[in-house]
C-alpha cells in the first residue's frame, strides 16, 4: 500500500512548518512567495494523503483548484514584487514597513 | 390669599440678572446703556421689594397678634429618606421688621448709588451686585430653615466680597475683599457644625428637620451641653458675619469698597445677620444661659475694645467702621441676655443712623474729590448744609441722646444688662452693662471728635484749590430720609417706665419671642431705677460730648497736646493693637508657610502630580509590549496568526 498515512502527515506538516518560519524570517519577499508556495503544497500533500487513503476523489479535486489558485496568487505575488521594486528599489519587507517608530 | 412672598427676593434677582447681563454685554463698548436706565432697572427691584413688605405690614396691622404669620412653600429642595427640606418663606413680624428697613434703607441706597458712581467704568457691574446682595439678604431673613438661612448667609458673604473689591485692579482693595470672604469663612465653619449638631441631635430622636418652628417644637430635647455646644457653634458664624472679638478684621479693611457698600452691608444689613439669627433661634439660647452669658461678654467686649479704637483713627470711614463693630456688640449684649426685641431694636435703629453716617461721610469724601483723612478736612459745614444736618442727626442718634433713636434702643439694652438675673450668671451682666456705659461714653466722645474735625473748624486744606460742593439730589434726598429716620424711629420703642404706654415694638415682636419664656431678662425692676439708669447714660453721653467738644472744638490744640503726653497709649490706638499683625504674625505667615512648603510641594507636585504621571507612565511601559502587535510588518502580523493556530489547535485537541 505505501507509507502509512502518518508518514505522509508529517511530511505535509514539516513542510507547512518550513514554509511558516519562510514567510515569518526571511526579509527577501521573493524567498516569501515561495514559502507561500510551500505552505499551500504541503496542505495539498495532506488532500492528497487522505484522499489516498479513503478512496474517494475529493481529495484530488480539491488539490487541483488549490494548485489553480497557487499560480493565480504567485502571478499576482510577483507582479506586485515588481510594481515594489519598482518604486521603492528594494525587495526587502522591512524596508517596506511605514509604521516602524 | 396668595401672598406671594416669593416675589420679595425675585425682584432683586432678576434686576441683578437683567443688569448683570447688560453689563457683561455692553462691557466691550465705551458708553454702554445710558445710566439712567440702569439707575432705573436697578433700584426697581429693592423699592417694589419694600413696597410689597409695607403692604404686608399693613395687613399685618389689621390682624390679631396671633395670626401675624404667612408661611409659603416654593417647592423641594432636598429629599433624602425621611429627610425633607423645602424652600419656604416664613414671614412673621420679626421677618417683616428685618425686611422692612433692609429694603427701606436698601432702596434709598440704591439712589444714592446712582449719584455716588456717577461715571465710573463698572456703573452697571455695581448694581447688578448691589441687587444681588438684596436678593441674599432678604432671602436670609425670610427664610423658615437654617438652611435657607445659610444660604442666604452665603450670598451675603459673597456679595460682600464682590463689593469690597469692586475696584479691584487695586491691589489692596482686592486683599480687602479676600479678607474679608476669608474671615467670614471661617465663621461659617462654625456655623454649619452647629447646624449640623442640631440636626444630628433632631435625627437622634427621629425627628430630623431643620425649619425654625420645629426645632422650636423640639427644643427640649436638646439637653444642657447639646444646646449650649450647638447655640455656641451657632455664634461662631455669628461672630465671623457681624465682626465681633477676634474675627472683626476684615470690617475695618472692607472699608475699601464703595461708601454707599459700606452703609448698606456694613452697617444696615448684612453684618446684623448675626443678630437676626440669635434672635431667631433665640428659643435654643435660652435653654443655655451659659452660652447666652458668652454670647453678652464677647459683645461687650467688643463694644469697648472697638471704641478705643476709634477714638485714634484718621480716617473717616475708618471710625465707623469700628464704631459698627462696638455697636454691634452692644446689639449682642441684647440679644445675648435675652432682651431679644431691644437687641432687635437697636439693630433697626443702628441701620438708620448708621447709614445716615455712611452716606453723609460718603458726601464729603464725594465733596473733597476723594479724601478722606480728617486731619485734612474741616470747617465743611457752610458748605455742605444738608449732609452737615443728616450727619449731625446720626451723631446726636449714635451718640445715645434722647429722643433720638439710639438712646431708646441702647437704653433698654443697658437696662437689660443691669436688671438682668439669672443664678448661671451672678453678677457678670452688671459688669456687662458697665461696659457698655463705657462704651456709650467713648461713642459720643470719638463721634464729637468727628463732626468736630469735619464739619465745624477752620478748613485744614487749600479752601481755593478745592472746590468743595454740595451733593446732587440723588444723593442727598436719601441722606435727608435716613436722617429723619434716625432722630424719629426711637419713638416706636419708648419703654414702659417713661409712662408713654407700652413698649410698641417690644409688643409688635412678642408674639415671635414669647412662645418660650421670654428670657431671664425680661427687664423688670422698679421703674424708678430703670428711670435713674436712664439719666445715667444720658449724662455719659453727655460727658462724652462735652469732652469731645472741649478737646477738639474749643481748643484744638489740645488734641495734639493730649495725643503727644500719651504717646505710647495713642499709637496702640491707633494701630488698632495691632490685631492684624499679630494675626498676621500668628496665623497668616504659618499658613501660608506651611501651605508653601507642604501642600504645595508635597501634597501637589509629588503625590497627585505624581499619580498621574504614574497613571502616564504606566500606559507608556505597557504600550511598549502591547506595541508589537501593530508594528505594520505583515511577518509578525504572520507569527501572531500562526502562535494563534497553534493555541487553538492543541488547545482543541
Amino acid at each position: 500500500m505505501g507509507a502509512p498515512l502518518s508518514h505522509y502527515l508529517l511530511l505535509a506538516g514539516f513542510l507547512f512548518l518550513v514554509g511558516a518560519f519562510g514567510f515569518v524570517w526571511r526579509r527577501n519577499f521573493l524567498i516569501v512567495l515561495m514559502s507561500i508556495e510551500i505552505m499551500l503544497n504541503a496542505s495539498n500533500l495532506v488532500l492528497l494523503a487522505f484522499a489516498r487513503y479513503w478512496g474517494g476523489m475529493d481529495g484530488h479535486v480539491i488539490a487541483f483548484f488549490v494548485i489553480a489558485l497557487a499560480a493565480a496568487e504567485a502571478a499576482v505575488g510577483l507582479s506586485i514584487l515588481i510594481s515594489v521594486y519598482r518604486s521603492r528599489n528594494t525587495v526587502d519587507v522591512e524596508e517596506l514597513n511605514q509604521l516602524r517608530e | 390669599m396668595d401672598s406671594r412672598l416669593w416675589l420679595m427676593p425675585a425682584l432683586p434677582l432678576a434686576g441683578a440678572a437683567v443688569v448683570g447681563f447688560l453689563a457683561l454685554a455692553t462691557s466691550r463698548r465705551r458708553d454702554g446703556l445710558p445710566e439712567p436706565v440702569l439707575s432705573l432697572l436697578a433700584c426697581a427691584g429693592p423699592a417694589l421689594t419694600f413696597l410689597l413688605a409695607a403692604f404686608h405690614h399693613l395687613r399685618f396691622l389689621d390682624l390679631p397678634p396671633a395670626s401675624r404669620i404667612v408661611h409659603e412653600t416654593l417647592y423641594e429642595w432636598i429629599a433624602a429618606g425621611s429627610v425633607r427640606v423645602p424652600v419656604a418663606f416664613l414671614l412673621d413680624t420679626l421677618s417683616l421688621t428685618m425686611l422692612l428697613f433692609v429694603t427701606g434703607v436698601g432702596t434709598l441706597i440704591h439712589v444714592y448709588s446712582i449719584g455716588y458712581m456717577r461715571g465710573d467704568r463698572s456703573f452697571a457691574r455695581y448694581f447688578s451686585f448691589l441687587n444681588l446682595f438684596m436678593f441674599s439678604m432678604i432671602l436670609l431673613v425670610l427664610g423658615d430653615s437654617l438652611l435657607t438661612l445659610f444660604v442666604g448667609w452665603e450670598g451675603v458673604g459673597l456679595c460682600s466680597y464682590l463689593l469690597i473689591g469692586f475696584w479691584f485692579e487695586d491691589p489692596e482693595k482686592a486683599a480687602a475683599g479676600k479678607k474679608a470672604f476669608i474671615v467670614n469663612r471661617i465663621g461659617d465653619l462654625g456655623f454649619l457644625l452647629g447646624i449640623l449638631l442640631i440636626f444630628w441631635t433632631l435625627s437622634r430622636h427621629g425627628v430630623a428637620g431643620l425649619q425654625f418652628s420645629h426645632i422650636e417644637r423640639h427644643v427640649h430635647l436638646f439637653s444642657g451641653g447639646l444646646a449650649t455646644a450647638a447655640a455656641l457653634l451657632l455664634f461662631v458664624g455669628a461672630v465671623g458675619k457681624s465682626a465681633q472679638i477676634p474675627l472683626y478684621v476684615w470690617l475695618p479693611d472692607a472699608m475699601a469698597g464703595p461708601t454707599p457698600v459700606s452703609a448698606l452691608i456694613h452697617a444696615a444689613t448684612m453684618v446684623t445677620a448675626g443678630v437676626y439669627m440669635v434672635a431667631r433661634m433665640g428659643f435654643l439660647y435660652l435653654q443655655s444661659p451659659a452660652a447666652m452669658l458668652v454670647v453678652a461678654s464677647v459683645g461687650a467686649a467688643t463694644a469697648l475694645f472697638a471704641a478705643t479704637i476709634a477714638v485714634a483713627q484718621t480716617d473717616i470711614k475708618k471710625v465707623l467702621a469700628y464704631s459698627t463693630v462696638s455697636q454691634l456688640g452692644t446689639m449682642f449684649v441684647g440679644v445675648g441676655l435675652g432682651a431679644f426685641s431691644a437687641g432687635i431694636f437697636h439693630v433697626m435703629t443702628h441701620a438708620f443712623f448708621k447709614a445716615v453716617l455712611f452716606l453723609g461721610a460718603g458726601s464729603v469724601i464725594h465733596a473733597m474729590g476723594g479724601e478722606q483723612d480728617m486731619r485734612r478736612m474741616g470747617g465743611l459745614a457752610k458748605k455742605l448744609p444738608v449732609t452737615t444736618a443728616a450727619f449731625g442727626a446720626g451723631f446726636l442718634a449714635l451718640a445715645g441722646l434722647p429722643p433720638f433713636s439710639g438712646f431708646f434702643s441702647k437704653d433698654e439694652i443697658l437696662w437689660s444688662a443691669f436688671s438682668a438675673h439669672d443664678p448661671v450668671w451672678g453678677a457678670v451682666p452688671k459688669i456687662l452693662w458697665l461696659a457698655g456705659l463705657a462704651a456709650a461714653g467713648l461713642t459720643a466722645f470719638y463721634m464729637a471728635r468727628v463732626f468736630w474735625l469735619t464739619f465745624l473748624g477752620a478748613p485744614r486744606f487749600d479752601a481755593a484749590k478745592r472746590h468743595v460742593h454740595e451733593s446732587p439730589p440723588s444723593m442727598a434726598v436719601p441722606l435727608i430720609v435716613l436722617g429723619a429716620g434716625s432722630l424719629l424711629a426711637g419713638l416706636l420703642g419708648t419703654p414702659e417706665a417713661l409712662g408713654l404706654g407700652p413698649n410698641r415694638f417690644h409688643e409688635w415682636l412678642a408674639p415671635v419671642f414669647s412662645r418660650g419664656a421670654h428670657g431671664s431678662a425680661a427687664p423688670h425692676g422698679a421703674a424708678s431705677l430703670e428711670i435713674l439708669l436712664m439719666g445715667v447714660s444720658v449724662a455719659v453721653a453727655l460727658a462724652g460730648l462735652l469732652a469731645g467738644w472741649m478737646i477738639y472744638g474749643r481748643r484744638p490744640e489740645t488734641a495734639a497736646a493730649l495725643s503727644r503726653s500719651m504717646a505710647p497709649l495713642h499709637r496702640i490706638l491707633a494701630n488698632k493693637y495691632y490685631v492684624d499683625e499679630i494675626y498676621d504674625a500668628l496665623i497668616v505667615r504659618p499658613v501660608g508657610a506651611f501651605s508653601r512648603r507642604f501642600l504645595w510641594r508635597v501634597v501637589d507636585v509629588w503625590i497627585i502630580d505624581g499619580i498621574v504621571n504614574l497613571v502616564g507612565t504606566a500606559s507608556r511601559v505597557a504600550s511598549y509590549f502591547v506595541r508589537f502587535l501593530q508594528v505594520g510588518s505583515v511577518q509578525a502580523y504572520a507569527l501572531v496568526i500562526l502562535a494563534a493556530m497553534i493555541v487553538l489547535l492543541v488547545g482543541v485537541f
